[in-house]
């Protein structure tokens, strides 16, 4: 399909704002930009039609299944939008006098209320945007924390091999030496190996339970004790919370920071890569560190901190992605606490459900029951047949099934990861096992086949290798 | 309660027994007995034991829109705005919010499947192409979460290993100031601020600082007190000593502004809301990005690139990804996945709809109105432009009494005025027009502020 500037024709355009009823001033002729400015000159028809033909060339949840592995991809219950678009909500301006913006600010106070409950912590900020912006931020908190006890040797983070690639990065980020450790072939944490590694530099460990294949480290509470008596801290990344809400608590488990994504567990939409929102939450002896500004109530009255000398200082603009906290809101009130519950619970039954159903023809590397998502490997298969499980995941594609996260953890080998989420219907799940089983005995049968899918989408695979090796980034006039 | 379970208890039950459990409570049975919370959730959390999870019983979807909407109403919302300092209240043209609305684009994840991803990733590509016309740069990323994160993303792209003082222009926005010194808490970066002289940054001390262990400058333009900087000269100082050059921008003013290209940056970044956003109270926002060729493989988050499919057809893909955490992991340009790319459509969205001459017309009008307001201000006694270099919608003056005072009393006719600056600049008003303020509204502000003097 054409790019926009392809459909430009010059003097079309659109008729949007007003003339001048002031004296029009100008820049002085030496600060005006010279470079003639190249944007699409469009009427509104061709620019609605376009982004009609884009929208028809994506795939969103309300399109089909979506069994992406870690990312929680649930419906987005619409009354959070239409609540995100109120005026009194997104005509805010950020800078108003506190006094004026009591309803953002209730909004933020009552949605750290919630999560607090949530997670088991003492109090949460709001300004990460996103999960990996929440792990630099609680990772600081941590170094804070160890530097306000003058406990300045303590360097590293621990990380185990199953964890999502941010984990290490924002480590990095933070200035912290990363310690990877192996997970043992059950998929939990080495104990032993952990063991090894924990000493008087260890600043902290980070850990995602359930874990990256979808189960929950039955030693949990000797893992964080194992850090605490060393003297680091507990760190949750809380991408798979949605496994766990009204079940058990990172705050109870020994975490001691943690963040959300809220994008995941509180059904905000992911609007095809962000904006997300991704909160970091603590316990007592770590609130001072938080990020400015923050929210406090006094009788009724909600106003902002700004200035607290211990604070790690702002991560971001203003408060975080404000809109996105409103939708959580939203969500959680209408559920409630007993609905979360719930929504934990088939999240958890839907998962189960999957694996049970397709764990005689497709290899689970953990034979434990699962949580909310669960691990497949198709290592035999690509020995035998050469069917890769980037082929599994495209043949899907030609059956309106986004693919499951695929080569993630990094841990198995042809992994596919699928997340089934509480919002599908027990005859979705049948369709899709169905659909898994046929693609299989495809694969046994006519593997070559597989190596052609899809051949009902828009586009067949790209050539991903000329885009890096000859990278064109832009269109050019 | 609201539930979005569509499944029946008795469904539950069927699956349950499928798989061979009895109850709910089985599949749980991984978790150690300690860590489970109690049972009783929904009561008084002061008669529950230490384990408790007190949140309310759910509401209905009416009951929730209720509620929500009374929470909003406890906002006012201004009918007129003169306060900007990192927020614009920009016109929001009617298809911009149409578009974005679509449920594919809300819904979406990042676009790991290219094959059904084409919309989101053409889009994303249309943007990188509009953001490289608007600053003149080469390359732009598919966006990182405001303009303070990329400013401190950009500074972190230019530290090396012998180089690594970091320059920043005390007229840079406050809060980009604090958002790098936060990012840089963990490193072995040392920040240094150039002090500012008449509102703009003092180029004969800035001189002084650079030296070839400065990884770069950065500098604000128009900066936040709404000066047009000399970011020729301020370019030159900074390539006097090979160090890179990072710009702060706004989108709106680049419309008519000289591009950071044209004052020799090197990269050029900037907060993206005044390009379709609505204010909601600081975010979600946009930071854009964009950088000289040689820069490319440093720039952090997603980019995306042209290809081609199996049988030729043109496509997009997510590329350069050997940059990235999931391939890097600790060794990555950053650690940014999620970001802003639905405020990055908007943005596309936004530029479409204006054209060249939208965005000039959007530019031109917000200074006219910017120095009309200061025009009428400055007729007031104890009101006067604080620099008397040009701006461009935004300006600092001083003020005839206290500035909180006066703002109280904007506040009752509805308008929300400039904002009191604090510290070395307290007792000023930084003011804001853009578009949005007609000469009715400037000069009914004036008649208040009139009115106020004289009680």
């Amino acid at each position: 399909m054409k790019l926009i500037f392809e459909k430009s024709k010059a003097g079309r355009g659109c008729d949007i704002l007003p003339s001048c009823d002031v004296p029009i001033v100008e820049l002085d002729d030496n600060m005006k930009r010279q470079k003639e400015l190249h944007l699409p000159e469009i009427s509104e028809t061709d620019i609605s039609r376009h982004y009609t033909e884009l929208m028809k060339r994506t795939f969103g949840v309300n399109d089909g299944f979506y069994p992406l592995g870690s990312c929680t991809m649930k419906y987005n219950p619409k009354i959070n939008d239409e609540m995100a678009k109120l005026p009194g909500f997104s005509n805010i301006h950020p800078l108003q006098p506190a006094s004026t913006a009591q309803g953002c600010l209730e909004v933020m106070k009552t949605t750290e209320k919630y999560l607090c409950e949530i997670t088991g912590m003492d109090a949460i900020s709001f300004q990460p945007a996103a999960g990996a912006h929440g792990e630099f931020t609680g990772l600081l908190l941590i170094r804070a924390y160890h530097e306000a006890r003058k406990d300045e040797k303590r360097n590293k983070i621990i990380v185990p091999d199953s964890a999502h690639g941010t984990n290490p990065a924002s480590a990095a980020m933070a200035g912290f030496t990363v310690i990877n450790i192996t997970s043992t072939k059950d998929g939990y944490v080495d104990l032993e190996e952990l063991k090894k590694v924990v000493g008087d530099d260890t600043a902290g460990f980070m850990l995602t339970n359930p874990n990256t294949v979808g189960l929950f480290d039955k030693n949990i509470l000797e893992i964080t004790e194992i850090i605490h008596k060393a003297g680091g801290l507990n760190y949750y990344d809380g991408a798979n919370l949605n496994a766990i809400m009204g079940i058990a608590r990172p705050g109870d488990m020994g975490f001691d920071v943690v963040h959300l994504n809220l994008h995941k567990t509180f059904s905000t939409p992911h609007g095809g890569g962000g904006p997300g929102c991704g909160p970091v939450g603590c316990k007592e002896s770590l609130i001072k560190f938080l990020p400015l500004p923050r929210v406090e109530e006094e009788n009724g009255v909600y106003k902002l901190i700004l200035e607290r000398e211990e604070s790690i200082g702002r991560v971001k603009g203003f408060y975080g992605n404000f809109l996105v906290v409103v939708r959580a809101l939203t969500y959680i009130l209408t559920l409630g606490g007993n609905g979360l519950k719930y929504a934990s619970e088939n999240a958890v039954l839907n998962a189960n459900y999957m694996m049970h159903k397709l764990k005689d023809i497709y290899k689970m590397p953990f034979s434990e029951p699962c949580m909310h998502e669960f691990v497949m490997t198709v290592e035999d298969l690509k020995k035998e047949k050469g069917v890769s499980a980037l082929d599994i995941a495209k043949a899907l594609l030609d059956y309106g099934i986004h693919p499951p996260t695929m080569y993630f953890p990094l841990i198995v080998h042809e992994a596919l990861m699928l997340e089934p989420t509480e919002t599908e219907s027990k005859e979705t799940l049948d369709y899709v096992i169905e659909i898994l089983r046929e693609v299989y005995e495809e694969a046994m049968t006519n593997p070559e086949s597989l190596h052609q899918c899809p051949k009902k989408t828009p586009i067949g695979r790209p050539d991903e290798v000329t885009a890096a090796r000859n990278p064109v980034l832009r269109y050019h006039f | 309660m609201g539930t979005y379970v569509p499944n029946t208890r008795e469904e539950q039950q069927e699956m349950l027994k499928a798989i061979g459990y009895s109850s709910i409570d089985e599949l749980f049975s991984p978790l150690p007995k300690e860590v489970l919370l109690q049972k009783e959730v929904l009561l008084p959390k002061e008669e529950l034991p230490n384990r408790s999870f007190h949140i309310p019983e759910g509401i209905s979807e009416y009951e929730v829109r209720s509620k929500m909407t009374k929470i909003s109403e406890k906002n006012i919302v201004f009918k007129s705005i003169f306060r900007g300092f990192g927020a614009y209240n920009h016109y929001i043209p009617a298809i911009v919010k149409q578009v974005t609305s679509k449920e594919e684009f809300i819904t979406a994840y990042t676009p790991y499947q290219a094959e059904i991803s084409q919309g989101i990733l053409q889009s994303i590509f249309e943007y990188q192409t509009m953001i490289c016309e608007l600053t003149g740069m080469d390359v732009s990323n598919a966006s990182v979460y405001d303009g303070e994160t990329a400013a401190a993303e950009a500074v972190l792209m230019c530290v090396e290993k012998k180089r690594k003082k970091i320059i920043i222009s005390e007229t840079a926005n406050p809060e980009i100031i604090e958002t790098i010194r936060t990012y840089c808490n963990g490193l072995d970066v040392q920040i240094v601020i150039a002090p500012g002289k008449e509102g703009k940054t003092d180029c004969e001390v800035l001189k002084t600082l650079v030296d070839q262990e400065t990884s770069c400058v950065l500098l604000q333009q128009p900066n936040y007190l709404g000066q047009i900087e000399d970011a020729e000269e301020v370019g030159k100082i900074a390539k006097g000593k090979d160090a890179k050059y990072v710009m702060s921008c706004n989108p709106i003013s680049l419309g008519i502004l000289k591009t950071p290209a044209e004052y020799g940056a090197d990269i050029a970044v900037g907060e993206g809301q005044p390009l379709g956003l609505p204010l909601s109270f600081g975010g979600p926002y946009l930071g854009f990005m964009a950088a000289t060729e040689k820069m490319m493989r440093k720039l952090p988050g997603r980019i995306v690139g042209e290809t081609k499919d199996s049988e030729g057809r043109r496509a997009y893909v997510l590329t350069l990804q050997a940059r990235e955490q999931h391939i890097r992991r600790e060794k990555a340009s950053s650690n940014i996945c999620s970001n802003q790319a639905l405020c990055a459509m908007t943005a596309a969205v936004y530029l479409s709809t204006m054209g060249k001459q939208g965005l000039e017309k959007a530019a031109t009008l917000s200074m006219s109105k910017a120095h009309y307001l200061a025009n009428r201000l400055c007729e007031l006694e104890g009101f006067d432009l604080v620099y008397s270099g040009a701006y461009f919608n935004e300006f600092v003056t001083t003020c005839n009494g206290n500035p909180d005072h006066l703002m109280k009393q904007l506040e009752e006719h509805c308008i929300l005025g400039g904002y009191p600056l604090a510290g070395k600049q307290a007792g000023n008003i930084l003011w804001c027009a853009t578009e949005m303020n007609t000469k009715e509204e400037i000069d009914e502000l004036i008649h208040i502020i009139k009115e106020v003097a004289k009680a």
